[in-house]
């Protein structure tokens, strides 16, 4: 998986979260969510400050409504942190930096 | 410097106006103070999933209907966007944080972010507009918040996308709750409202609206007493106010519209407020201390629009740049007696 922000689509995200080495922080957004659009640039961030420890991806659910119903996604946005496939950990509804990277800490 | 001035001699820079708060009020405070050449600075708080955020409540809406000068209509957070681009534009500075104390006891007013124990207050002001809104209350039920994410909703307009095909449940009987039924009808095969009362306190085109439509049904008379579900919700639990009577409502989503409570736990102490903690003030837009100036929803549990909140943030606005100049020669007169 690259550096930055990558997306993710029902076809490609076996393959992708399978294949990484080290945890992959996926976020489930949409278009219509206000808060997802809050929390984006946040994520963005995050992938450049931590790059070579954690991955950041994004699945819109309107285009992907396999993966959130796999994933039990009720909610938007919701982060789930993925390791070698399988999710570790899930956060629901949109935070600021400083708590996301508290929540995300054990990984880094 | 000053001698006498001891421990409470200061690095923080004062700045003429802080606004506490980034919804139409805090933002149109701050499109008027920045073109009086203020530079106001704006606390706009970190993102959330409740109206407790930068934008407010009108992040957690879709189409506004009702805005002047946008005859489509706009989204709701576009419109905050625009509102937060317009201050920037003439200089306002909008810092992302959360207030963690303020002490308005003295001028300059010293307000922190962070650790609210710090002994140097993070932003020091001469004027500060409170702007903090209000917000939507929740039930209080045990399991509550365990449940949001998983059938519990604090935001329609995140969630509703996720409730196709099921049946869901609204609680409350104002516009809001309305708005979230109607919207919410979009996704879902059916929508219970579930009312205290036999008559709803929306407006009637919003219950003209309800009862066209075929998907809202109404439990008239009816408080939800428990949440029920493992992983995630199944049902609730309903009593009847007239009876007593316990019934079962089988529910996958509920969202909540029971009004609103204001954002003022900061104030507690400092500032008049009603009993229910909205914020007092007597004249435009003026509190019981000097040079704090309070605008929007935090103040208003009448009319609670996105209009009569931009409106009153610019009359605070005006309030506090007329109050500056004919506070600021005296100050300074005092200043260069010590």
């Amino acid at each position: 998986m690259a550096e930055g922000v990558n997306t993710l689509t029902d076809t490609t995200f076996d393959e992708e979260v399978g294949t990484t080495d080290g945890p992959v922080v996926v976020d489930f957004w949409a278009e219509w969510c206000g808060p997802c659009k809050m929390i984006a640039p946040i994520l963005e961030e995050i992938a450049t400050e931590q790059a070579g420890k954690v991955r950041v991806a994004k699945v819109n659910v309107d285009d992907n409504p396999e993966l959130a119903r796999r994933f039990d996604v009720m909610s938007i946005p919701t982060l789930i942190v993925f390791k070698d496939g399988a999710p570790q950990k899930r956060m629901i509804g949109a935070k600021g930096k400083g708590q996301l990277l508290q929540e995300l800490s054990e990984y880094f | 410097m000053n001698p006498h001035l001891g421990a409470l001699v200061t690095t923080t820079p004062v700045r003429d106006v802080l606004i506490i708060g980034a919804g139409p009020a805090g933002l149109t405070a701050a499109i008027y103070t920045a073109r009086a050449n203020l530079a106001p600075l704006v606390l706009e708080d970190e993102p959330s999933s409740t109206s407790e955020q930068p934008g407010g409540q009108l992040m957690l809406t879709t189409e506004v209907e009702n805005f002047p000068g946008f005859p489509d209509g706009i989204m709701g957070p576009e419109l905050m966007i625009r509102f937060r681009d317009q201050a920037v534009r003439f200089g306002a500075d909008v810092v992302t944080a959360r207030v963690s104390r303020v002490d308005l006891s003295r001028r300059p007013f010293e307000v922190w972010v962070g650790d609210p124990d710090a002994a140097e207050a993070t932003y020091r002001a001469r004027a500060v507009i409170v702007a903090t809104g209000a917000q939507s209350l929740m039930l209080g039920l045990p399991r509550e918040v365990e449940l949001i994410g998983h059938g519990v909703s604090t935001c329609a307009t995140c969630d509703g996308f996720f409730f196709r095909d099921q049946d869901i449940a609204v609680v409350g009987g104002g516009d809001s709750a309305l708005e979230e039924a109607l919207f919410l009808t979009k996704f879902a095969r059916s929508v219970t409202l579930v009312h205290r009362r036999d008559e709803l306190r929306a407006s009637k085109i919003m219950q003209d609206r309800a009862f066209a439509n075929d998907k809202i049904n109404v439990r008239w008379n009816s408080t939800v007493t428990e949440l029920v579900g493992d992983n995630r919700l199944e049902r609730v639990g309903l009593r009847d106010t007239l009876t007593d009577e316990i019934s079962d409502l089988e529910v996958s989503g509920l969202f909540v519209a029971i009004g609103h409570r204001p954002n003022t736990d900061l104030f507690k102490g400092q500032l008049e407020m009603e009993d229910t903690g909205y914020l007092v003030s007597g004249l435009g837009t003026s509190t019981n201390v000097d040079g704090v100036f309070v605008c929007g929803d935090v103040k208003d549990h009448v009319y609670r629009q996105a209009v009569t909140a931009a409106g009153s943030g610019c009359m605070a606005a005006i309030d506090a740049e007329r109050w500056l100049e004919a506070t600021t020669d005296h100050e300074m007169a005092t200043e260069t007696n010590w």
